[in-house]
């Protein structure tokens, strides 16, 4: 298997599935880029290049760059969705879901509920999120807890290359409207990706790592510092189970509680604000569900209830750090 | 533009039975039976259908929360509307839309839509799935001069012009966004000439006159349908009744009121001018009114007669697959 990118390998499940099915489109700002400019037509391919060389194979009409303009590019997504494409909008940041909610949040997520199990929104909206690159308070949140709190939406955060483009093929096929998300500090991570096409399921968590000693549940970019606060700990002999869940809706919270049946120990990290989280739904998950199990308090490493701050030092203090985890995973661990 | 007999008879029968049902939609509510908010198109009838009756149900349109008569308009049944206005399972979308979000997507009637311009973008939507699919669809977006003023219609106006796609928007301007006036809150006083500001054919109709609105739309539908981009209709209208059942309308004096109902009524001006005209009979409105009137009775009895959901429909219908 060949050594991919994050980024490419998004961007091979793009291509194989505009390959596959003359429905799917893709739009948003600068998908191309150089719309109407003097340059190069293909100036961005999208703002990180997940989209580049797109538009050389499948032409304007189905890579289509749009004006900066987040309601129109997602509402228009979603119509079309529900008219017979499959819609990839590109919202670019997470953030810039604040001036296009409503298209979410009231019509895509409602359409099938409202109009009698009638309708069918295969739309993905992809945007990236996420801190560590000092880019201030509106480029930089972690918003996955307001879509996964919202019926209709499924929400989708891969960690790897490989579930990157499994779990983006999964979106594209998919019949509900799903919101995809890419956190900003992966785009550059490479890992085995097969060349072939092949889906992920939605709500099948990943257990990257096991131990006996407690369960670590993380998303995204924290999978990556919790795998290395479990290896610092391992050799002080504190053997940690690491559980991705891949999506927050649906959640697969069965493989979560049957890691703590054996490790009795929870601790969740979540890039996110605390208050009403992801983090808060797995703890109350496991306290509702598994409170015989547990040994210990339940512990959440979060960010805290701040905005995300510009500064390369606080940016570093705001960002949930391995070091955190271990001494976190150091107070369960006392508990017997 | 002459219109032919059975265009004519099809104009006034669509009008006839939208005021019908609305009418008898008044009555379930002051009676208690309907669950909710309601908003009744009365007085508005010769826009959806001056709009409509250039679409068939391949086309798309997108509504209002004043939907009935667009729905009525694009081909939707009476008695799926009533029932499910009454919040029975049999209703259009299993009782669990109601008035403020009928839907009949094999109709191509994307939804009455409660937020306040959510539609437009969702009808450029539609349009760009006709464009894309090279399909020969219009997508109508149907918003009010409330609508008019949000900034999901200006970015929708904006997107079409940019990708030419083969959108209609229509703003149906009855004076009034809620309580508050069109004249108060509509900055330019004029939602065409700012439509024109986007770059695309803008025009101003007397909404109140089937005739004027069937014009517009053919223009409009025909560039629409060439391949010539969007087009914005304004449609100026008044309610009959408020912005919703059982609205005092304190904020409309009572000359005003007395205007909309006795003088302005579209359906009242659309037969004193075909009987003027000789195109139709007295008798053949007659008839048309008469067999509209069973038919809206007849589906207030089946609304009556539907059975409540049950009560594992709360759970059912949120995703496709989960």
């Amino acid at each position: 298997m060949a050594r991919t990118s994050f980024r490419q390998a998004l961007n091979d499940a793009l291509r194989s599935e505009m390959r596959r099915d003359s429905r799917v489109v893709v739009i948003g700002e600068d998908v191309a880029g150089g719309a109407g400019g003097t340059g190069v037509d293909d100036a961005y391919g999208g703002i990180m290049g997940v989209t580049r060389g797109l538009v050389g194979e499948f032409g304007r009409a189905r890579v289509i760059d749009t004006p900066i303009t987040e309601s129109a590019i997602v509402g228009m997504a979603a119509g079309a969705a529900m008219t017979g494409l499959r819609p990839v909008a590109e919202l670019m940041f997470v953030d810039f879901l604040g001036v296009c909610l409503d298209q979410i949040l009231n019509q895509a997520a409602k359409f099938r509920y409202m109009f009698g199990g009638k309708a069918r929104t295969p739309l993905v909206i992809r945007a990236m999120f996420g801190a560590g690159f000092s880019a201030g308070a509106q480029h930089s949140q972690c918003l996955y807890s307001i879509f996964t709190h919202i019926p209709g939406l499924k929400v989708v955060i891969p960690s790897s290359p490989y579930d990157a483009k499994g779990l983006l093929i999964q979106a594209i096929r998919d019949d509900d409207p799903v919101i995809f998300l890419e956190h900003t500090k992966l785009y550059d991570l490479e890992g085995e990706v097969p060349a072939e096409s092949y889906t992920v399921p939605f709500g099948e968590a990943h257990v990257l790592r096991e131990g006996g000693d407690l369960t670590i549940v993380a998303l995204a970019r924290m999978t990556h510092v919790a795998l290395e606060a479990a290896s610092a700990l391992a050799e002080k002999g504190i053997e940690a189970t690491v559980i991705d869940p891949r999506t927050t809706s649906p959640l697969d919270e069965a493989t979560i509680l049957e890691s703590i049946g054996v490790t009795g120990r929870l601790l969740v990290v979540d890039e996110s604000n605390p208050r009403c989280s992801v983090a808060s739904e797995i703890a109350a998950v496991v306290a509702e569900r598994a409170f015989r199990d547990l040994k210990a308090p339940i512990r959440r490493i979060t960010a805290p209830h701040t905005p995300v701050p510009f500064s390369p030092v606080l940016e570093n203090a705001y960002i949930p750090s391995s070091p955190a985890i271990e001494a976190a995973a150091m107070e369960l661990a006392k508990w017997s | 533009m002459m219109l032919d007999r059975d265009a004519l008879l099809l104009a006034y029968r669509t009008m006839r039975r939208i005021r019908d049902f609305e009418e008898r939609v008044n009555t379930e509510f002051v009676a208690g039976r309907v669950p909710g908010f309601v908003h009744l198109y009365s007085g508005e009838e010769a826009i959806a259908v001056g709009v409509c009756m250039h679409l068939d149900a391949a086309d798309y349109i997108g509504s209002t929360h004043r939907g009935h008569g667009h729905s009525l308009a694009k081909g939707c049944d009476p008695k799926g509307m009533m029932l499910e206005i009454l919040g029975k399972a049999e209703g259009l979308c299993a009782g669990k839309g109601g008035s403020m979000h009928i839907a009949d997507l094999q109709r191509g009637m994307l939804g009455a839509n409660a937020i306040v311009g959510g539609s437009p973008p969702l009808v450029i939507g539609a349009a760009l799935t006709a464009k894309t699919l090279k399909s020969d669809r219009v997508a109508v977006a149907f918003t009010g001069d409330g609508g008019s003023n949000q900034g999901t219609i200006f970015e929708a106006m904006n997107m079409a012009v940019v990708l030419q796609l083969p959108a209609i928007f229509v703003i149906e301007n009855n004076g009034y966004g809620e309580g508050t006036a069109a004249e108060y809150a509509v900055g330019a006083k004029d939602a065409a000439r700012r439509a024109a500001g986007f770059g695309m054919p803008a025009v101003k109709v007397d909404g109140r006159d089937f005739f004027p609105v069937y014009e517009a739309m053919a223009d409009a539908v025909t560039r629409a349908r060439a391949g010539g981009g969007p087009s914005f209709i304004e449609a100026r209208c008044a309610r009959i009744h408020g912005h919703y059942c059982g609205d005092p309308q304190t904020y409309r004096s009572k000359e005003e009121l007395t205007q909309a109902r006795e003088v302005h009524d579209p359906i009242v001006g659309f037969r004193r001018r075909v009987l003027a005209s000789g195109e139709l009979t007295a008798s053949e409105l007659d008839s048309i009114d008469r067999l509209s009137a069973e038919e809206m009775d007849a589906a207030v009895t089946a609304a009556h007669a539907g059975t409540a959901p049950p009560l594992e429909a709360l759970y059912t219908d949120v995703y496709a697959t989960y």
